[in-house]
């Protein structure tokens, strides 16, 4: 179903392609030696190049070169093995160079491709226009002082990644998904944390709005959107603007706008007159970027296998429904965490306690794979448990409670709660007389032709035997008795 | 003592190898005579403490056997190059007072080849300029007068001060930058030898950039020889620059003194434009047949596009330049002039900061890079540049070297030629075109005008092959038997 926006004149279809920087990676930035570590003090990881001092030189930093093609080449897309740094020129405190080292012309990553599945369960495929790599600038901070700006150049120099969809998405939904999707990819790649919190993930937003069959009309620039949500909730907020302003016999101007999430709105950020002129020209420092085509195939070689790939694999090796395998594969942590469990057990089994059980642990407890009291190890030994008749479904469930709460293995814990599942059929017997005593007049309906009543008597027996009895001898032993 | 100034840096070394002299002596004889010729205003920042320190070490390490190829040799650095705690202008009021934390490459070399820092000498503001009045820190006079009056004449620019100090005899030898002809037309100003070697041959690492694609240090000295020697040891590839070329510096003095026989010498025809004087002409015509005299062949060469080379580089240059000072902003170091706003104040901070030619330059460059004219001027700049270097490519299927005039005119009069950029920028017609295509260009004193004052010729060579350039400058040097004690 295509998502339409419904106005006073009818639907309306929206544009949408997205401007993704992705901080790279890195020990160091993209043309000096600094450091990049997040949190760090202020200005305290500035070389003099950073800081743009007279006579200082950019010098490119080759892993971050690496990163950016080890990108380009997780989202399919073409390497161009020349590419050229040019300057964006404009003025600003917390740029000191007075120009960002950016790729302008001549991108390092050509055209590629994002495959983006839909909550719905549709697939649909996001077009890639261009990576290119570029500088961050610093940041300035207008609330430390009553009349002054601080600045704070740790981030300035830092290497991004800009990666620009082809305007391609149609929803927030797809949007949403792209993001996610995106993010999915640069974590297994490793080249991006993708925190976006943290501002290492930022996306610019460019909406239009048109109707079925229509040319692209003009696209809205929205800026530095940091989360998922807020770039699904802009999106809307901007089509619905310029909706409104073209019903109302408006038009829409092409121009940045501002995102407030808090009033859900979107604001012009400068008028035309400000409007940049870059001035970009090829960076006279620095020469063209050429690659040799062994350091492309080496990273090539070196690709981990990526969530669209691992996907298949689950799917077929595994059996799992392509739902399934696109959740667990989001991320790298999950994917491996499943195949452990997986590994010489029954995969679907596994896929259900990972994806149900131990993810909503992971949930209520705030817990990550990394930090979970569950290890794969742990939970993989649970599953046997339960396929040696050691532990029924229902017992399994309170020991992974209890593995949760104190980190034990499951062995452990059926020892230390004697929760182990009674399998002595003289033991289950003995409770069935029991039950059968106790309820003498069910018994008789039941051979008078009530088979309904055999599930009271599995609960009865099961109950009696406080969850332990192996329901699958009571089923068999309960039959034969009643049965007389 | 006195006339230890008047010794070339190679017999400075000597002198010292024999125990004539020291170090100390000899930087101490060169303070003096710098005391002694302030009104030339070549140096922006002395720094004898430090020049002193640097030669008692320097007689120690001699002592020790250690000596480097500068060894003790007082040396004058254009104030365009960065140089650790002490004050680097680049001849702007926006940096009076910047020291840097910082060494630049070339300096550094030349510290590690045992070489003495006298001082920071006078520059045009950020190196744009041919004549050294573009400073902030007042006009350098030539230490040449004309015979005909008593005018005070330019060193011409931008490395004006290096040339006058060095011309002077108040410093052994000068490092020079050179972007359209900063080293080569003040060298032939001041009656000296100043070569910009090939673009990528010096780091550019701590020079404070005026267009990078152009920049390069080169020395500025007395002699071939002792060019030859400064430049063996400011050279070298810089991991900290990544258009300094990689590979080994060759010993440029090696080739001092070598046979030219058989060397093919181009003259380029277009360099012969109507109206050039007849003094240059004969000069370069007198430089022709000194060359021939021993052993090189004539051959006529066309560079077509010369008429070009000079629009070319007004635009190439400046739009670096417009990009390269923007960090001047008042924000982190040199002069801040408060405003109301971050806008006001980078508005009053660079208009008071930067002098006239720099803020035209900043204009032009601004305008040529920006939206709808980029492609009509810089993009058409840089075609015509591609087409520069071919011809130069072309000419040297035919030729090991050329040989022009370095400048149309001896130099000119303190305030002459200031009122019409156009004029100033003419200067550099010669040199302008070997900038742009990247190659060495050497310029020395070939003889003396009618009035009395020195005339440069050029020699431009291959990419990296200084070598034949010093081969056969040595060879003009001698028999030109220039007299650089004519100065005063």
């Amino acid at each position: 179903m295509a998502y339409l926006l419904e106005g006073e004149t009818g639907p309306w279809e929206i544009v949408v392609g997205l401007e993704v920087h992705a901080q790279v990676v890195s020990n160091a930035k993209l043309f000096s030696g600094a450091a990049t570590a997040f949190g760090a003090e202020p200005n305290s990881q500035v070389s003099f190049v950073d800081a743009a001092f007279p006579g200082m030189l950019p010098v490119i930093n080759e892993m971050c070169v690496e990163q950016a093609v080890r990108t380009g080449l997780g989202l399919k897309a073409k390497i161009n093995l020349e590419s050229v740094f040019a300057r964006k020129n404009y003025f600003y405190a917390d740029l000191p160079q007075g120009y960002q080292i950016s790729q302008y012309e001549k991108p390092l990553v050509g055209e590629g491709q994002v495959i983006v599945d839909l909550p719905d369960g549709r697939s649909t495929v996001v077009g890639i226009e261009r990576l290119h790599v570029e500088q961050d600038a610093g940041k300035s901070m207008h609330d430390q002082h009553p009349t002054k700006s601080c600045i704070d150049l740790n981030r300035s120099g830092v290497a991004l990644m800009e990666i620009v969809s082809k305007p391609d998405i149609r929803s927030p939904d797809e949007a949403g998904a792209y993001l996610r999707k995106l993010r999915s990819i640069l974590r297994y790649l490793g080249t991006c944390d993708g925190n976006m919190e943290e501002g290492s993930m930022r996306a610019d937003v460019n909406v239009s709005v048109r109707k079925s069959g229509e040319d692209y009309r003009t696209r809205c620039e929205i800026k530095n959107v940091n989360s998922v949500r807020f770039v699904m909730q802009s999106i809307e907020v901007e089509a619905r603007r310029q909706i409104e302003v073209y019903e109302s016999g408006g038009s829409v101007d092409q121009e940045t706008r501002l995102f407030d999430p808090g009033k859900g709105e979107t604001r012009s950020m400068r008028s035309k007159e400000h409007a940049h002129d870059y001035r970009y020209f090829p960076d006279p420092d620095l020469l063209p970027l050429k690659l040799k085509p062994d350091f492309v195939a080496a990273i090539k070689d070196s690709l981990p296998e990526l969530p669209d790939e691992k996907k298949d694999r689950f799917v077929r090796d595994y059996g799992l429904s392509p739902y399934d395998a696109g959740v667990l594969v989001v991320d790298r942590a999950s994917a491996d965490f499943f195949e452990s469990v997986a590994k010489g057990r029954d995969s679907k089994l596994a896929a259900n306690w990972v994806m149900g059980d131990f993810f909503g642990a992971l949930n209520s407890t705030g817990k990550t794979i990394e930090t979970s009291p569950v290890s794969a190890q742990n939970l993989g030994d649970l599953i046997d448990l339960i396929g040696d008749g050691t532990l029924s479904g229902r017992l399994a469930k309170d020991v992974f409670a209890l593995m949760v709460e104190t980190g034990k293995s499951p062995a452990a814990l059926v020892e230390e709660k004697g929760l182990k599942q009674v399998t002595d059929t003289g033991a289950i017997e003995a409770v069935i007389d029991q039950v059968m005593a106790a309820n003498a007049d069910k018994v008789a309906e039941y051979r008078s032709g009530k088979d309904k009543l055999f599930g009271f008597f599995v609960g009865q027996v099961m109950k009696a035997s406080g969850g332990k009895a192996n329901p699958g001898m009571v089923n068999d032993l309960l039959k034969s008795k009643l049965a007389g | 003592m006195s006339d230890l100034t008047h010794l070339t840096i190679a017999e400075a070394e000597a002198g010292m190898d024999k125990g004539d002299f020291t170090s100390v002596e000899l930087t101490k004889a060169h303070l003096a005579a710098m005391a002694k010729h302030k009104d030339l205003n070549a140096y922006i920042t002395e720094t004898p403490d430090q020049a002193l320190a640097m030669a008692e070490r320097s007689d120690k390490r001699r002592a020790g056997k250690q000596a480097g190829w500068l060894e003790g040799i007082p040396l004058a650095i254009k104030d365009l190059f960065c140089t650790e705690g002490v004050q680097t202008t680049a001849g702007s009021h926006i940096l009076e007072g910047f020291k840097p934390p910082y060494e630049s490459t070339v300096t550094a070399n030349l510290w590690k080849q045992g070489a003495v820092m006298l001082g920071k000498v006078n520059l045009d503001e950020f190196a744009m300029g041919s004549s050294n009045m573009t400073s902030y820190y007042g006009a350098v006079k030539n230490p040449w007068k004309r015979q005909s009056d008593a005018k005070d004449l330019v060193p011409g620019g931008s490395s004006g001060g290096s040339a006058a100090a060095v011309a002077a005899c108040i410093a052994m030898g000068a490092t020079g930058t050179d972007t359209g002809g900063s080293i080569r037309q003040p060298a032939a100003f001041c009656g000296i030898v100043g070569i910009k070697p090939t673009y990528g041959r010096c780091s550019r690492f701590g020079i404070v950039a005026f267009a990078s694609s152009l920049d390069q240090a080169g020395p500025m000295a007395r002699t071939v020889k002792d060019a030859a020697i400064m430049l063996k040891a400011m050279a070298g590839h810089d991991p900290k620059d990544s258009t300094s070329t990689p590979g080994p510096t060759p010993d440029f003095t090696k080739a001092v003194g070598q046979s030219i026989k058989g060397l093919r010498v181009g003259v380029p025809k277009e360099y012969r434009p109507e109206g050039l004087s007849s003094e240059i002409v004969a000069a370069w015509d007198q430089g022709l047949a000194w060359l021939k005299e021993a052993g090189a062949e004539m051959v006529e060469v066309s560079l077509p596009h010369t008429k070009y080379a000079l629009a070319t580089y007004y635009i190439v240059a400046p739009a670096e330049a417009s990009s390269n000072l923007a960090r001047y902003d008042g924000v982190r170091f040199g002069l801040r002039v408060p405003g109301q706003s971050l806008d006001d104040m980078y508005m009053k901070t660079r208009a008071q900061g930067f002098g006239k030619e720099v803020k035209r330059r900043i204009l032009i460059g601004t305008y040529v890079l920006s939206a709808g004219y980029y492609d009509a001027y810089y993009a058409k700049a840089q075609k015509l540049r591609t087409l520069i270097a071919s011809d130069f490519k072309q000419a040297f299927t035919k030729a090991d070297l050329l040989l022009t005039p370095t400048a149309p005119t001896p130099a000119f009069a303190i305030g002459e030629n200031l009122d019409d950029p156009i004029t100033m920028y003419l200067n550099d017609v010669f040199t302008i075109p070997t900038s742009l295509a990247g190659l060495p260009g050497l310029s020395l004193p070939a003889g003396l005008s009618a009035d009395g004052l020195p005339l440069g010729l050029q020699l431009i060579g291959r990419p990296f092959d200084e070598e034949t350039l010093f081969k056969a400058a040595a060879v003009m040097e001698q028999a030109a038997q220039f007299k650089r004690w004519e100065a005063r």
